[in-house]
């Protein structure tokens, strides 16, 4: 099993003309993933890589009966498009666009939270639920942009705010024989969808998942509240990395919400905070696997 | 993005929030004559995007317009924590009673934009935070009804502030978030907020970040960044919309994708060694980005050796190398580089590298432990 995402998911890509929007449709159906449809206002009739593509989310789901977008569009379209998933009356949007205004975020998780949409990202990777070759081909779901060739079925949940430093945990994982059960990146953003917690909750319940690996790292402290969380309601073991102990403060790393800004922003606090309640945590990504075995 | 304390403040008053009367001078004889037209005393502020301008030295008082233009002359040109002061804002001097330290941010964890104030003001808002909590106060503004009068007044009436300010301080700080909302602030902040010997509220200091995600439609405000205060380097970055950050090591690293490359620099120091830089090549590493990747980490004269850090997934390891060896061609060097590949086709590109006589690692910690050897 997995969390959010399996072989019931019914995807719709906004976005799905665009060059990344067309790119990981096809990757994600040769991975197994069940995409319905696509939406590109003014595209709509044509068809791209087999899935029908309509002008609008509604008329998608008049027509497909999704329960799940992956938003692939530019920043400036991309809060317009999760009103609309929203709107449509989709329940999991999973937003991949990196750059979209912080206000525009603060009232884009009002509106969802409002309808009890659940959010992943935005800049994110997405969800992956490792599957295996079969006769009907891959039986694996991703939503996203996650590599399928670096995942493996397997019980170790993977939570994280980084794209490639979470694959960099993953193939360590997969290499030493370690399988996973879903692999979510919440994103890099300082206002996100869903958070360590709401993951951790879901990972705690999934009978398929049996132990959990975060990937954190400075700004905001998100960290310190997953720590509460575990001490409080985790019976799964968690190992832990924390990205960004030589970041300099008040300097944006990259990524939009990765800034120390104040004491509770930094690695060590947050290590600190996961070390108090028993999270393992390791001094570099490679060791992950040592304390998750 | 960040913008100096003459544009923040003007924008504040775009908005409703009283300044100080003043004007910009780039010269010692244009400051004389804006003190002599403003009148009386008046205050010579350095324009550097940085803090503690005051205790460097680049803020000073002038009793008359000769004096103005002597303290112009000696802030003009001044260094102040590796920033040249090009401007100065000569303002007119507030008569100041009391200080009060007023913000808006946004509020992370409960997703929302956060008033911060403080009767302390003047000081440093973190040292207040640490030392006298009780002082300040907070208010959460939700964007569906904005800030509302009995907020400002739950604030106004917590510091002590005289009854009859309060209607001024609301429309201060509506005003200021009507700033906050209209330019896509990260932050606006008043500190000193004065409170004058005529019983008036004055914005004697501003400072204003925006958030860079939204400058795609505020054309007027990207044109406000001034480009003498980025680095030769920041500027090269910006254009190919690499992530970079000078640091003070001697390990230059390149890196895709933002996370990976704090952990890089994360495990250069865990061996041992000292990073140079973050630099973070973003998703798709073609030839170009990497050429302008590498210029720029070489033009860091302490930059001792070079640790490439690639995850290829989407991306594909073989065209990555071909896209290092094309760029070594161009640029030419002697710096020793270390290559780490790894994912799609790391195989083939590490062959690539070395054949081309680059050294090559397989784990991040290899990698880190042959960059540190070399530098």
């Amino acid at each position: 099993m997995s969390i959010l995402i399996d072989q019931n998911t019914r995807l719709l890509v906004h976005g799905i003309t665009g060059r990344q929007g067309m790119f990981h449709t096809e990757k994600m159906l040769a991975y197994g993933t069940n995409v319905v449809g696509g939406i590109t206002p003014g595209k709509g009739g044509q068809w791209v890589h087999g899935v029908p593509v309509f002008n609008t989310a509604q008329k998608a789901m008049e027509a497909t009966g999704a329960n799940c977008s992956m938003i692939s569009v530019p920043a400036r379209f991309a809060a317009d498009s999760m009103y609309e998933a929203a709107d449509a009356g989709i329940p999991l949007i999973i937003c991949l666009t990196e750059g979209i205004p912080v206000q525009d975020m603060i009232e884009v998780r009002a509106y969802l939270d409002r309808l009890g949409v659940r959010l992943v990202g935005p800049n994110c990777p997405g969800l992956i639920t490792p599957g295996k070759p079969g006769r009907a081909g891959m039986s694996g779901t991703k939503v996203g942009i996650t590599p399928g060739s670096i995942v493996m079925p397997g019980r170790a949940g993977i939570v994280s705010r980084s794209g490639t430093l979470t694959y960099e945990v993953i193939y360590a994982l997969t290499s030493r024989g370690i399988g996973q059960s879903t692999c979510i990146g919440i994103g890099g953003d300082p206002i996100i969808g869903s958070n360590f917690i709401d993951v951790l909750r879901m990972f705690e319940e999934d009978p398929e998942t049996d132990r959990v690996v975060i990937i954190g790292e400075i700004g905001g402290n998100d960290e310190q509240l997953a720590a509460a969380y575990i001490s409080k309601s985790m019976t799964k073991p968690v190992a832990a990395f924390i990205a960004g102990r030589t970041a300099p403060p008040g300097r944006r790393m990259g990524h939009a919400g990765a800034i120390v800004e104040g004491a509770s922003g930094t690695a060590e606090a947050k290590i600190e905070a996961l070390e108090a309640v028993g999270v393992k945590v390791a001094d570099h990504p490679e060791q992950i696997v040592e304390l998750i075995s | 993005m960040n913008l100096h304390e003459y544009q923040a403040k003007w924008l504040f008053a775009q908005h409703g929030v009283p300044i100080p009367k003043g004007k910009v001078a780039t010269t010692g004889s244009q400051a004389r004559s804006i003190a002599r037209e403003l009148g009386g005393r008046v205050v010579v502020k350095s324009q550097v995007l940085t803090g503690g301008r005051g205790k460097a030295g680049g803020v000073k008082l002038a009793n008359d317009p000769d004096e103005a233009e002597s303290i112009a002359n000696q802030i003009l040109g001044l260094d102040i924590k590796g920033y040249t002061v090009r401007k100065v804002l000569v303002d007119e001097a507030a008569n100041i009673r009391d200080e009060i330290y007023l913000a808006i941010l946004i509020d992370r964890s409960r997703r929302l934009p956060m008033m911060m104030a403080s009767a302390a003001g003047g000081m440093d808002i973190e040292q207040v935070a640490a030392e006298t909590p009780e002082k300040i106060f907070r208010i959460h503004i939700d964007p569906m009804i904005g800030l509302r009068s009995y907020q400002s007044t739950y604030v106004a009436s917590g510091m002590d502030l005289p009854p009859k300010l309060w209607r001024e301080f609301h429309i201060i700080t509506t005003g200021l978030f009507d700033a906050f909302r209209a330019v896509d602030a990260s932050l606006a902040e008043i500190n000193p907020l004065v409170v004058t010997g005529e019983n008036g509220l004055l914005a004697v200091d501003g400072k204003l970040s925006i958030d860079d995600n939204a400058l795609f439609r505020h054309p007027e405000l990207a044109e406000m960044r001034d480009v003498d205060e980025e680095t030769e380097s920041e500027r090269e970055a910006r254009q190919y919309g690499l992530s970079y950050i000078q640091l003070d090591g001697n390990i230059g690293c390149m890196v895709n994708g933002a996370g990976l490359a704090m952990a890089t620099m994360d495990v250069i120091k865990l061996y041992g060694g000292e990073p140079a830089n973050f630099l973070d090549i973003g998703g798709g590493a073609t030839t170009e980005s990497v050429t302008a990747a590498l210029r720029i980490i070489l033009a860091d004269a302490k930059v001792k050796a070079v640790l490439f850090n690639i995850f290829g997934g989407i991306v594909r390891g073989d065209e990555v190398a071909n896209g290092i060896v094309e760029a070594l061609k161009q640029i030419g060097s002697d710096i020793p580089m270390v290559v780490r590949l790894l994912g799609t086709n790391a195989e083939e590109g590490l062959q690539i590298l070395a054949d081309a006589n680059m050294a090559t690692a397989t784990t991040l910690t290899e990698a880190a432990q042959k960059a540190v050897a070399l530098a």
